[in-house]
């Protein structure tokens, strides 16, 4: 049978609880081993999801934020799963940044959720019972 | 994140050590913003940097923006996964990283 260890986080949905959302999840991955890489892999796309909730999904007001990890042993993989009660927001619907254009081209913007989508195996957006379900899978 | 800033005659060489996310960019970014004048280079000095999210990215795009006008700009010292994260983004064909 795989085994599988939940770890659940509810948090503010506020930029200022970053690091220990980050602290969070670094917990639940420790005892892989994982190189410098995939550290820092899993913490950018953390950053950028976490970030994107605190500064979007409530708007002006506030909210809550819930990020649960799972670990799939076997699989040697952990799935991060975002949840919010704000505005309805699929962070996979928007168009990756043009990332051939020169500096003066460029735009700012929307590198967070195109690294995300270059450094996770997988990612899936839902919107379920009025929340906002984010889950990323990352192999370990 | 710290930076330790030093000017020499137009060069201002940045140091910047830990993390450069969320958080700690915007603090980058007014270093930046205080310094730029007289500026005809600008090196960042990557070594000791052992993050950066996109909020850093911004700061360096942003950069890079402004001494287009006024002279060069360089990356040095970036550690391997770093690098990573500039090669794809695409950073590594925009800026200069020695």
């Amino acid at each position: 049978m795989t085994e599988k260890k939940k770890f659940r986080f509810k948090v503010n949905a506020d930029v200022n609880e970053l690091q220990r959302v980050l602290d969070f999840v670094d917990v639940c991955v420790q005892g892989f081993d994982c190189s410098p890489k995939t550290m820092i892999q899993i913490n950018v796309s953390v950053e950028e999801i976490f970030v994107n909730i605190a500064h979007y999904a409530y708007s002006d007001k506030t909210g809550e934020a819930v990020i649960e990890v799972e670990i799939i042993d076997e699989l040697k993989t952990a799935a991060i799963t975002f949840i919010d009660c704000g505005i309805k927001y699929d962070p996979l619907a928007k168009p990756d940044p043009d990332v051939t254009l020169s500096a003066k081209d460029r735009k700012i913007g929307g590198l967070g959720i195109f690294m995300t989508k270059k450094f996770m195996d997988e990612l899936l957006y839902e919107y379920r019972d009025g929340q906002n379900v984010f889950c990323m899978k990352k192999k370990l | 994140m710290t930076i330790e800033s030093k000017n020499e005659s137009g060069k201002l060489t940045l140091t910047i050590t830990g993390r450069l996310d969320t958080s700690t960019s915007p603090k980058l970014e007014e270093e930046l913003k205080a310094s730029y004048e007289g500026v005809t280079e600008l090196v960042f000095d990557l070594q000791k940097l052992e993050y950066i999210s996109s909020a850093g990215l911004r700061v360096l795009l942003s950069a890079q923006k402004t001494m287009n006008k006024q002279g060069i700009m360089k990356l040095i010292n970036a550690r391997e996964e770093i690098m990573e994260i500039f090669e794809i983004t695409g950073f590594t064909d925009i800026l200069t990283i020695e």
